[in-house]
């Protein structure tokens, strides 16, 4: 028994040192390069299918691999704190608080734009429109029944059942619930005051998803349901979206324009701005964007100049050669405004103080 | 026989007792281990959820409102989601899980019937929970949407029926198993002394082999009331996830084990993740809780 355990001792210790041995080489330089090449992402899941098409190309065009986790908008910005990734993203820009908290300065940018839309399962009804009066009202708990008068009376001639509205919302904290809050706290005091915006609220009424296909499929299933969902879940799925009544008054059907012309503002320098309820004429509402997020100073955690390069240069990339991958996949493209501000962002982002991209 | 000298057998013995020696210490090593870790699980859990321990005191326990925006946390609608499926769970599963130990203990003790069912039993035991959920999600929760439409209530399909009805059939093999094997032991002189005085097999399994088995039976339960207490993938599919607190059978609700696994990963401010944790805690105390009472009840049954 003795000699047992002594073979098996030795053995462990061999298997250990081999792995101690692979490590070992990455610090001695043998596979720096390498690792330069391999960058980490994480965040949102809202633009994980863009992001999946993108780094694919980039690879293909570069031979850089970008490794993206859609772990959630939070656990992106969490990551990036912890300065275990190279970037994070969320649909949710980093709060002061945030930013604070991560200690160094914080370069965001928008990426695309998404739209957030209702979705509903109603036999027979073709199109249904909605103001933010009856959404925020359905979503409170306040309006209950489908065929309450205000519903009515946006919809005339349709025919509404005399059946519960079944509330779907998300279960798991989300940008995309981030997005939705914000719209409905906009229009609505009593949501702004009762429940606010949030990754994650305190629902009143309804059955939680998960994610943006557990709400789609909760709705699906379930006659007489009501639920909210990014653009591109809903176009895949085939489902019935509603019109929804912008800030102008007019009824808008989600799409890329009408997500674009919401984003045709003038950024902030720091681009940390809500584009819900906007005011031009043919602009979808609930719209949001999708930012990327790195450190401002590159030089950190022994990261070398060749690794901050290739980051700056994908994000370089992402944002405007890249912008083609948009649309073919239901994310509206950045316009020539927006496009400036990022070229200024990412001008600023340095390595040991001096910038990175120094001819573009 | 090997005639050992003097020597020889001193060296031999001094071999026995190194032996056993290193014996005694890996198995109490290892049974100190395992204690360290336990303790060390629940000094982290209490030690992470100081921040919101603070903030809320004891009225986490009984706070309704669970609220990340204004960070008010309480954990009442959880802990009641909690207890109400688990014991749902295992009132539906009572009647299922004594029969098939009856069937395998007591009709079927060996055979190819036994060998099926005692498969069968293994298989579910051994199925992942995620899949228990996808299966609750296609069949189960369809079905009571027909019956909830039928009755006029709102008909979600999921809610705490729907999660009590599939942690029901995911803790009949534990339950069964241990069913099986009390009533397996029950003494074969008292069963062939009830026959000869004209027993039915009725009457012998209600009034010497249930008895009997009374305290094994408990100690299954208290397998299954575990594994029930801690569920989380195949509930958190099927309850609705509904922080507020639940009304009746049919509403949509929310376990802690599913709030943990659901907003876990986003939430960002500390005193959101802290509150998550102090879940984590209390659900950690319910089953300590919950296990001590058990044992309790069922030292109580045995000494009677």
């Amino acid at each position: 028994m003795i000699k047992f355990f002594a073979i098996a001792a030795i053995s462990m210790a061999l298997f250990s040192s081999c792995g101690n041995g692979g490590k070992g080489g990455a610090a001695n330089g043998k596979d720096s390069t390498s690792s330069d090449k391999e960058l980490l992402g994480a965040g949102s899941t809202f633009v994980y299918p863009l992001c999946s098409k993108l780094f694919d190309a980039y690879n293909q065009l570069t031979g850089v691999k970008v490794n993206y986790q859609s772990i959630g908008s939070g656990g992106g910005i969490k990551q990036l704190q912890a300065k275990t990734v190279d970037f994070g993203a969320s649909d949710a820009f980093m709060s002061d608080d945030d930013i604070k908290a991560s200690g160094a300065d914080i370069i965001q940018f928008p990426v695309c734009m998404g739209a957030v839309v209702v979705t509903y399962n109603l036999d027979g009804v073709a199109k249904l429109k909605l103001t933010p009066e009856i959404l925020s009202g359905i979503f409170l708990g306040n309006i209950k029944k489908w065929n309450d008068k205000e519903i009515a009376k946006a919809n005339e001639g349709v025919k509404l059942p005399n059946t519960d509205i079944m509330v779907v919302h998300r279960s798991d904290g989300s940008g995309t619930t981030n997005i939705f809050t914000d719209y409905l706290s906009k229009v609505s005091p009593e949501w702004k005051t009762k429940i606010g915006v949030g990754k994650s609220v305190n629902w009143p009424v309804g059955v939680g998803g998960k994610g943006n296909e557990g709400v789609a499929g909760q709705v699906k299933q379930t006659p007489g349901a009501i639920g909210y969902v990014e653009l591109a879940y809903a176009a895949k799925n085939n489902m019935a979206i509603a019109d929804l009544k912008n800030a102008s008054g007019n009824f808008i059907t989600p799409s890329l324009q009408s997500v674009q012309s919401a984003a045709n503002i003038d950024l902030p320098a720091d681009t940390r701005i809500t584009i819900t309820n906007s005011p031009a004429a043919d602009a979808y509402p609930i719209s949001g964007f999708t930012w990327f997020i790195l450190y401002k100073e590159q030089n950190y955690g022994g990261r070398s100049q060749a690794k901050a390069s290739n980051v700056t240069k994908m994000m370089w990339w992402v944002t405007h050669e890249g912008q083609q991958y948009n649309e073919p996949l239901q994310y509206a493209k950045l316009s020539d405004k927006a496009t400036k501000v990022v070229e200024t962002l990412l001008n600023s982002v340095t390595y040991g103080g001096k910038p990175i991209l120094t001819n573009k | 026989m090997k005639i050992e000298s003097a020597k020889q057998k001193q060296a031999s013995d001094w071999r026995l007792g190194i032996a056993e020696k290193i014996f005694n210490s890996l198995m109490s090593n290892a049974a100190i281990l395992m204690i360290i870790l336990l303790s060390g699980i629940f000094i982290t859990l209490l030690y992470s959820s100081i921040p919101s321990i603070k903030q809320s005191g004891l009225g986490f326990i009984y706070g309704r409102v669970w609220d990340p925006v204004t960070n008010q946390f309480g954990g009442l609608s959880f802990l009641v989601g909690t207890i109400i499926t688990t014991f749902l769970a295992l009132i539906i599963s009572f009647p299922f899980s004594i029969s098939l130990g009856l069937i395998l203990g007591e009709y079927f003790k060996k055979g190819i019937v036994s060998e099926i069912f005692k498969n069968i039993i293994e298989l579910m035991a051994g199925v992942p929970s995620v899949i228990y959920g996808f299966g609750a999600l296609y069949f189960l929760v369809p079905a009571i949407r027909h019956i909830e439409t039928h009755l006029g209530v709102p008909a979600y399909g999921v809610g705490i029926l729907t999660a009590s009805i599939v942690l029901a059939i995911m803790i009949v093999p534990y339950w069964a198993s241990v069913a099986r094997e009390v009533i397996n032991l029950a003494p074969n002189d008292l069963k062939e002394a009830s026959y000869a005085l004209g027993a039915t097999r009725f009457e012998l399994i209600r009034y010497i082999i249930l008895p009997f088995t009374r305290s094994g039976i408990l100690a299954g339960m208290m397998l299954a009331l575990g594994r029930a207490l801690g569920e989380t993938m195949a509930v958190t599919m099927v309850i609705g996830n509904n922080n507020v607190l639940p009304k009746g059978i049919f509403d949509p609700s929310n376990t802690m084990a599913s709030v943990i696994a659901n907003e876990f990963t986003e939430a960002t401010s500390d005193l959101y993740l802290s509150a998550l944790i102090e879940i984590a805690l209390l659900l950690f105390v319910v089953s300590l809780i919950f296990n001590l009472l058990g044992r309790q009840i069922i030292k109580r049954m045995a000494s009677r």
